[in-house]
């Protein structure tokens, strides 16, 4: 955000840390862009004549729907949390985090078999004479994608909102404002930057989901991708449409930046956190009931059926092997978390330093992998990593030996894929949490004799510890559901929860899926808990001070 | 120091990784579209059988194919298991199998479920056909998939989605056996008789069908199987359709030898192995297919729907027309 301080140089260890990342993040891109060597106008015209008009306008109508209602629940949630006490408010700070567990996927699944014709809900309205919701719709799939992604609005916006100085708010409170007015023309305000952040992520997702949208029977883009590549056998034709999705996503990224860069966002001075109002009975138990119905919808009734499903069907399939795939799929998202997180601390600390348009550029490029169906990504990823076996057994063969591919089927081709696929994700709440260190800590630090690294450790590290966590905890049950990457890269033998929930659902076998998909629900509640105590706890960071 | 403890551990851990992956020399290895649950119990039978083991990887038939192209000389694999005949020639276009030279394969599996270079080869058959609620349609009521056009079956069809691999080989080798013009006119004579948009998978077809929703519909038999497995009562049977001329659509689950296997003569001695009676067995029994090798005796549930005769056109033809059958049912408004 600012201009390169005094005293550090114009090239140094983060450029080669951005320009890394860069190329890593561009290998995917690589193979997009090598695909446009070969248009296939056959499929093209196809394409363009039937599906591309439906599916650039289902994609736009679903991404709108998806991010008005992932708005409206994740900053009303987050608002209503913060600003108010009302009954089991400390409860709903943290469980309205939770729905972040339960892959869109199952959640689709889940509302079909209620809700579609042939559904157990259709049948009891059926009975009752009562109009029956169409579901198999893009509505249907607005719904859902909503309830599986507000918490990433939720998290980032009450983040903001705990760490927003009360003052501001009592500065609006003394110049007349209501407490609701507040909200609206100073807490939203201040809290822009991260909201924007939180609902890229819904909007990546939601261009990337294929899982959802397949259930539903949308036409969005990523459909059209799969539908070049696996019906009309024409992968460049997808990897095409890909990058008409990446480049829509860069536009959206491009229109945060302009958001972002209209205002600075620092904390200045001691913060005090907001202290909450008690709401009078009748709305207090009214929010009560708003935050255990989207709580209902979003996970607990959701579960309750899942469990169901995995006692009648899926029982016996509950053996010691669980604990294989349960203990692989928090290896996998440990290490993925740690890794990204690493970088993307890397990659905001340069951003920080170096402010050049360059820069933004690189770090846009760096992170846009996030928007990529997954399976794209996948095989980008392994074309890449394949090419560097191929050169490796070729030197191997120069030297007269055998040396076998190093990458392949390795744990480090996933990480590498992890990386490249969540960078933006653990970017996000850091490059936040930096943005709002005043540049004039790190000049009274150097003022003091401290060196760049110091401040980092000693100043930086300990202001970001919430962001850190909140990033770690995000990316962890990311990796947790995500499944073209896992499945494509992942060694012989290494089975997860979710190659498990694939291995059922890919044959038809949705509802004995169940135990799995219940299994991964509950891994991802443990981060989940802990990222809701850690960065939504009002007595972390900033204002760890001043307990309230 | 527990956070030291932590990250040592992981270091191993990703160390050790890539190091426990190298095998005994003994060891088939198989990309796998067929999922766990049901390519496992063959995999055990097998290593009881001949004391060879198997280690697998499972993924979606596309992505499988890409990354035995992308790994080339390098891939472990030495064997490609995949549904869908479609599937099969796409591999065998892509480049990623190799003949594979054995008169016992040969002279057990039928010609037209086995690619004509001996690059791939049907180890399994499900047949697609028509289904009826067993009370609201009549068996003599229907006999062909082109009767499903006709205006009497309006509100009462339930389909699949066009985008499901089972369809795209069904509507492939019809333009194969009938033409595209005929074949785009039933298709869309299809899409008007719907009772409602399609669904995401055949179970839902069937359930449909079940509970009145709609009365006809086409999936696999072993969806089918599967449904009268575990409720005898499901009020839903299949009909044998154009008996008179070209038969019943199947479709196969199959194997290739890959381009680059590093024990030919393993794969050789697992595909030599899928085709005799115990092997073929497993493949009827557990989850209601039907065999390819004539002779093996099918699964009870599957036993009661009779025998029927299936159509000879060859499978390769699913792969060669899927794109004009794609085009075709996105043309028809087959969402």
């Amino acid at each position: 955000m600012t201009g390169t301080p005094a005293g550090v140089p114009r090239f140094a260890f983060w450029h080669v840390v951005v320009a890394g990342l860069v190329a890593l993040a561009a290998a995917p891109l690589v193979a997009i862009v090598a695909s446009f060597r070969a248009i296939d106008s056959d499929v093209w015209h196809h394409l363009t004549t039937y599906l591309l008009p439906t599916q650039l306008l289902e994609t736009a109508q679903l991404l709108l729907v998806v991010l008005l209602l992932a708005f409206g629940l994740g900053v009303g949630l987050a608002w209503l949390t913060t600003a108010y006490r009302f009954p089991g408010v400390a409860l709903f700070r943290w469980a309205l985090l939770l729905p972040l567990a339960m892959p869109a996927y199952v959640l689709g699944f889940v509302y079909l078999a209620w809700f579609d014709v042939t559904g157990s809900v259709a049948g009891f309205l059926q009975r009752w004479d009562l109009p029956l919701p169409q579901v198999r719709t893009l509505w249907g799939a607005a719904w859902v994608l909503a309830f599986a992604l507000y918490p990433y609005v939720y998290l980032a916006a009450r983040v903001a909102f705990v760490t927003t100085s009360a003052r501001a708010l009592e500065v609006g409170q003394a110049l007349g404002l209501t407490r609701r007015q507040a909200f609206w023309r100073v807490a939203v305000p201040l809290a822009r930057p991260a909201i924007v952040a939180g609902c890229a992520l819904v909007a990546f997702e939601v261009l990337a989901d294929f899982g959802v949208v397949a259930l539903f029977g949308v036409e969005t883009l990523s459909v059209g991708i799969y539908k070049a590549w696996y019906a009309l056998f024409s992968l460049p034709t997808a990897m095409q449409i890909a990058a008409l999705l990446a480049f829509l996503a860069v536009l959206a990224l491009l229109f945060e930046q302009w958001a972002r860069k209209r205002a600075r966002f620092t904390t200045t001075g001691r913060s005090q956190p907001l202290t909450p109002t008690r709401l009078a009975p009748l709305p207090a138990w009214s929010a009560t009931l708003v935050c255990t119905v989207v709580l209902a919808v979003a996970l607990l009734l959701p579960v309750a059926q899942l469990g169901v499903w995995a006692w009648t069907l899926g029982r016996d399939a509950l053996t010691s092997r669980y604990w294989h795939f349960f203990a692989n799929s928090l290896l996998l998202g440990g290490s993925g978390a740690f890794v990204t997180v690493l970088l993307a601390v890397l990659l905001a600390y340069a951003q920080r330093l170096d402010g050049r348009p360059l820069m933004h550029t690189a770090v846009r490029i760096a992170t846009v992998g996030y928007a990529l169906p997954g399976a794209v990504l996948a095989v980008g990823v392994v074309a890449v990593t394949s090419s560097v076996d191929h050169a490796w057994v070729a030197l191997g063969r120069w030297f007269d030996a055998h040396w076998p591919p190093i990458l392949g089927g390795t744990v480090v081709t996933m990480l590498i894929a992890y990386t490249i696929r969540f960078l933006v994700v653990a970017f996000g709440p850091i490059q936040t949490a930096l943005a709002r260190v005043t540049p004039r800590m790190d000049e009274a630090a150097h003022s003091l004799g401290e060196t760049q690294y110091g401040v980092l450790r000693r100043i930086h590290l300990p202001l970001l510890r919430p962001a850190l966590f909140a990033a770690a905890a995000l990316v962890f049950i990311d990796i947790l559901k995500e499944l073209p990457i896992t499945l494509m890269t992942r060694p012989f033998g290494w089975e997860t929860l979710a190659t498990r929930i694939f291995e059922l659902t890919n044959d038809g076998r949705w509802k004995e899926a169940a135990l799995p998909a219940l299994a991964v629900t509950l891994a991802g509640t443990l981060p989940a808990w802990f990222l809701a105590k850690e960065v939504t706890h009002p007595t972390s960071a900033h204002t760890r001070e001043t307990p309230c | 120091m527990q956070r030291r403890t932590f990250l040592t551990a992981l270091t191993a851990a990703l160390i050790a990784a890539p190091v426990s992956a190298t095998v005994a020399a003994e060891t088939l290895t198989v990309y796998t579209s067929r999922n766990e649950q049901l390519i496992q119990p063959v995999f055990d039978a097998f290593t009881k059988a001949t004391g060879i083991t198997v280690r697998f990887t499972t993924d979606k038939d596309g992505a499988l194919i890409e990354r035995l192209k992308a790994e080339g000389e390098n891939t472990p694999a030495d064997v490609l298991i995949t549904v869908d005949a479609g599937n099969l020639w796409l591999a065998k276009r892509s480049g990623v199998l190799q003949p594979l030279t054995s008169d016992v394969v040969l002279q057990k599996i039928p010609a037209h479920l086995r690619d004509a270079d001996n690059h791939w080869f049907g180890v399994s058959l499900r047949a697609r056909t028509v289904m009826r609620h067993v009370e609201r349609v009549r068996a003599d009521e229907i006999a062909r998939y082109e009767d499903l056009a006709d205006p009497k079956w309006k509100g009462r069809l339930c389909l699949r989605t066009s985008k499901n691999v089972y369809n795209q080989s069904l509507v492939a080798t019809m333009i194969a056996d009938l033409g595209e013009a005929k074949t785009e006119a039933i298709v869309k004579g299809w899409v008007a008789n719907l009772a409602t948009l399609p669904f995401p998978n055949d179970t839902a077809v069937l359930e449909a069908i079940a509970q009145g929703i709609c009365d006809v519909g086409i999936t696999n038999t072993y969806y089918l199987g599967r449904l009268v497995a575990k409720n005898p009562q499901f009020p839903v049977v299949p009909v044998w359709t154009n008996q008179q001329d070209r038969g019943v659509h199947v479709n196969v689950s199959g194997v290739g030898v890959t381009k680059h296997a590093k024990h030919p003569e393993l794969a050789k001695r697992f595909i030599e192995w899928l085709v005799t009676s115990d092997a073929q067995k497993i493949f009827a029994e557990q989850d209601h297919e039907y065999p390819v090798v004539e002779g093996t005796p099918v699964s009870p549930v599957v036993a009661r729907w009779g025998t029927f005769q299936a159509s000879q056109t060859p499978l390769s033809k699913a792969g060669e027309l899927q794109r004009a059958a794609v085009q075709l049912m996105d043309r028809a408004g087959w969402r």
